[in-house]
């Protein structure tokens, strides 16, 4: 009704403007309530789906939601301390779960590493390890993948093709098929999460690549420099600070990735966490996870500054 | 032309001496590169040694992983040829072989002839089950009944007339083919040819000398002939044990037990169209539907159903996390809440989530729910929340202020000036975050699910565990692939759309 008030008061072509933006505006109503509606469906029809297919009921174990604080909880704010380096405990009852020497690294008689720093000191030493290693190779490949350097679409083409496949391959099938050759140990762990960093950083640095300013390898290239040379003195120095930049920023994210691949069988802290809090060990549970809290926070601030003092705040955009 | 420009040796002095600081590498510069370069070589140094790397990779089994990888792809078929001390034979497959309950393939030729004798209570017809080569191929299902292999077991002591295998030939291909009669067992592969007799116990002889593929490690003892992918074989004094191995992935449509095993796509296709019902109950293409999702070996309902429990973990989770991540991050953004106070709390709240990682919050929650998709929706929940909210308010703080400030001087209502001056610029940034989230936790979502948290992850984990399911595994692998190379596509498309194409 107000419409039709509004439009005799108006002149004809202001009335077919009102008309037209009446119409649109109630189709883009129309198209917001039916894409919220299918949205919200979908929602409900995954939900009932996964409480369907769920061990347990979600209305049921609601009130469990909150027992991992429960799990936290040790019998004194000491067995942190005690649990973390590995202190005897005045609870020691026999049990496994309150005998912390067990495991302690002994360096001479009198000095031990504790089990948690020295796990999560392999756990680290896996992350930058593997980093370094895709570095490498990311760092070789990256060359032969961007547009501005490698004029030959199939070398081009056949280098990102690998990168995709070795960035999209899920990291527990490698650690998987590790495990089952090799023994126990960090090194499937490693072969997983560099063969995924080595993808990953590929893509990011051929990208850094092609947005290097050709001029220094012109230059060169008039003085009769070959590929490699061209390479090495006309893009690297240009693209080296980006380079470490995003090598830190994968170091932040290869320390997480460790942690989990530990989990499922790469040893590690990863290993010990899962273990202990599938037995229940309150103290331990929560060293090893203020452990990993703080290593993973130490790595985020110390990769931040040094990528900061590296490239200035554009650092911070090209995580994105 | 080069001649003129290029310069005389006293006009290159003459330069040099000019700029003679440009010349002279700088000597800490050029230390600082050496000390870079000899910590980067001493750390890798250490690490070999810290993880003894060269110890494991030397004692590693490089031998089986090649036949876990050709697994991927493929299949064995197992024939063992047993052989009694009077040169008969008799033939049987592993249980579950591919071949179905009555495996007679064309590649295996024998010779039979009717004997009648009396036989003993183990008698060379029976052959002694081995349990070593039991084969592990259904391993998914271990208690789908496929019935027992080709064997008759028969234990009388009597006289009988029975059917006995006099010659057997097997034909791996065209250059590869062994063949057994007379206690002679031949061998040819590659152009050589190797015989060994066998005496029907425990020796192997070779008659002429043993090729490069083949191996015996003392005299009488086993001969194990490789012959590359194509498989592989065993000869014991007693039985002939023959791997050959097919390029592909063996009844992934029915298995053994289906009705439809062993029928080409057109005999299928025209049963279903047009053939009388096998079970009268029910039409011939819900059969096959059924005999597909419920196939023993693959299991493609269950794996569907898990795959599909990976993607509403991330699509739930993310939703989750971004509605509860969009109130949260006006109360974080500096410019939209003055209070120092409320921002830094908020703030440090989402450092919290995201820090404790989404595998933390995935074992807590397994705990608390059970194994299955709910945990993995509140791990993904819990650490999006995080990290959504820190992008979130960071998009915010980075706002044009001249729309809020347009908006407050026409007398708007606090509510009014931020669903109207603030929104519309925000919208479409916390839009493209969540679909790039949505999309990046199908991927790693796989990776909680091997902790229990749901999903197609501990799948995939309890078939590698065995070391004998690869092709599950390709299989797996493939499909999540698929789905994620899907969801990448569909989210892409959408934010550029949403970003106008800035998305990337």
């Amino acid at each position: 009704m107000a419409t039709s008030v509004l439009s005799r008061q108006l002149s004809e072509n202001g009335a077919l403007i009102e008309r037209h933006w009446q119409e649109l505006s109630s189709r883009r109503r129309l198209y917001t309530t039916l894409g919220l509606s299918i949205l919200a469906l979908t929602l409900f029809a995954s939900l009932w789906f996964a409480n369907d297919s769920n061990a347990g009921k979600f209305v049921d174990r609601l009130p469990h939601f909150f027992d991992f604080v429960g799990d936290l909880m040790p019998r004194d704010a000491m067995e942190i301390g005690r649990a973390l380096l590995d202190l005897p405990s005045p609870y020691d009852d026999g049990s496994f779960k309150y005998n912390y020497p067990e495991g302690r690294l002994y360096l001479t008689d009198g000095v031990y590493i504790p089990e948690y720093v020295h796990k999560m000191l392999e756990t680290v030493n896996i992350a930058i390890f593997s980093t370094v290693l895709g570095v490498f190779f990311g760092f070789i490949l990256c060359f032969l993948a961007a547009r501005n350097l490698m004029p030959n679409p199939w070398i081009r083409g056949g280098v990102r093709r690998l990168m995709e496949v070795l960035r999209a391959f899920p990291e527990v099938v490698i650690a998987g098929f590790f495990l089952a050759i090799l023994s126990l140990g960090p090194i499937p762990a490693i072969a997983a999460v560099s063969i995924h960093t080595i993808g990953a950083l590929g893509k990011l640095f051929f990208e850094v690549v092609e947005n290097a300013d050709m001029k220094p390898e012109e230059g060169l290239r008039a003085v009769g420099a070959n590929w490699i040379e061209r390479v090495w003195f006309g893009i690297v120095p240009q693209v080296m600070p980006n380079f470490v930049s995003y090598f830190l920023l994968r170091l932040e994210i290869n320390v997480r990735a460790s942690t989990i691949i530990g989990a499922v069988g790469g040893g590690g802290i990863g290993e010990l966490l899962r273990l202990s809090i599938g037995q229940g060990h309150q103290a331990k549970t929560l060293a090893i996870v203020l452990l990993l809290f703080a290593t993973i926070f130490a790595v985020d601030q110390f990769s931040a500054w040094l990528r900061r003092r590296l490239v200035g705040d554009q650092a911070f955009e090209l995580a994105q | 032309m080069t001649a003129s420009t290029k310069p005389s040796v006293l006009e290159m002095e003459a330069i040099a001496a000019r700029h003679a600081h440009l010349l002279q590498s700088s000597s800490k510069k050029g230390l600082k590169q050496m000390l870079i370069g000899g910590g980067v070589v001493f750390y890798l140094v250490f690490s070999w040694w810290f993880f003894s790397i060269g110890h494991v990779l030397a004692n590693a089994n490089w031998g089986i992983a090649g036949t876990y990888l050709a697994d991927w792809v493929s299949y064995e078929v197992r024939p063992e040829i047993a052989i009694a001390p009077d040169g008969t034979m008799a033939v049987s497959y592993q249980r579950n072989s591919p071949l179905g309950k009555n495996p007679n393939p064309q590649w295996v030729m024998l010779d039979k002839q009717e004997v009648t004798r009396t036989v003993e209570a183990r008698s060379a017809t029976t052959p002694a089950q081995k349990p070593k080569a039991s084969s592990s191929f259904n391993f998914m299902a271990p208690n789908a009944a496929l019935g027992a292999g080709g064997t008759t077991e028969q234990a009388a002591t009597t006289t009988r007339t029975e059917q006995v295998v006099t010659r057997a030939v097997v034909t791996y291909d065209r250059a590869t083919r062994i063949e057994i009669a007379n206690k002679l067992v031949t061998a040819t592969h590659a152009g050589e040819s190797l015989t060994m007799k066998v005496d029907g116990a425990d020796r192997v002889t070779a008659q002429t000398p043993l090729p490069r593929w083949a191996t015996q490690k003392r005299p009488g003892e086993k001969v194990t002939l490789s012959f590359g992918f194509t498989g592989w074989a065993e000869i014991e004094g007693d039985e002939v044990s023959i791997r050959n191995r097919f390029f592909g992935w063996a009844n992934f449509l029915f298995d053994t037990n289906s009705p439809y095993f062993g029928k080409s796509y057109g005999e299928v296709a025209s049963l279903i169209l047009s053939g009388d019902r096998i079970e009268p109950t029910r039409s011939n293409l819900s059969l096959a539907w059924d005999n597909i999702l419920y196939n023993a070996e693959w299991q493609h309902l269950d794996v569907w159903t898990k795959m599909l429990q990976t993607v509403v973990m991330a699509f739930v989770g993310t939703l989750f996390a971004s509605f509860i991540a969009f109130p949260l991050c006006f109360l974080a953004a500096r410019n939209i809440t003055p209070s120092r106070v409320t921002n830094q709390l908020v703030k440090r709240f989402f450092d919290f989530l995201r820090s404790v990682d989404m595998f933390i919050w995935a074992l807590f929650f397994t705990r608390a729910f059970g194994p299955g998709p709910l945990a993995g929706i509140s791990a993904i929940f819990f650490t999006d929340t995080g990290t959504l909210g820190k992008l979130y308010s960071e998009a915010l703080e980075n706002i044009d202020d001249k729309q809020r400030e347009g908006v407050k001087s026409v007398g708007a209502a606090p509510i009014a000036v931020q669903r109207f001056g603030v929104l519309p610029q925000v919208l479409p940034v916390f839009a493209s975050q969540a679909l790039y989230f949505w999309e990046s936790n199908t991927r790693s979502a796989t990776i909680i699910g091997a902790v229990g948290a749901g999903g197609i992850g501990l799948k995939l984990w309890e078939a590698m565990r065995t070391n004998s399911d690869w092709e599950n595994v390709a299989y797996m692998v493939l499909l999540i692939l698929m789905v994620v190379f899907v969801f990448d596509s569909i989210s892409n498309a959408c934010r550029s759309r949403l970003m106008g194409g800035k998305a990337h």
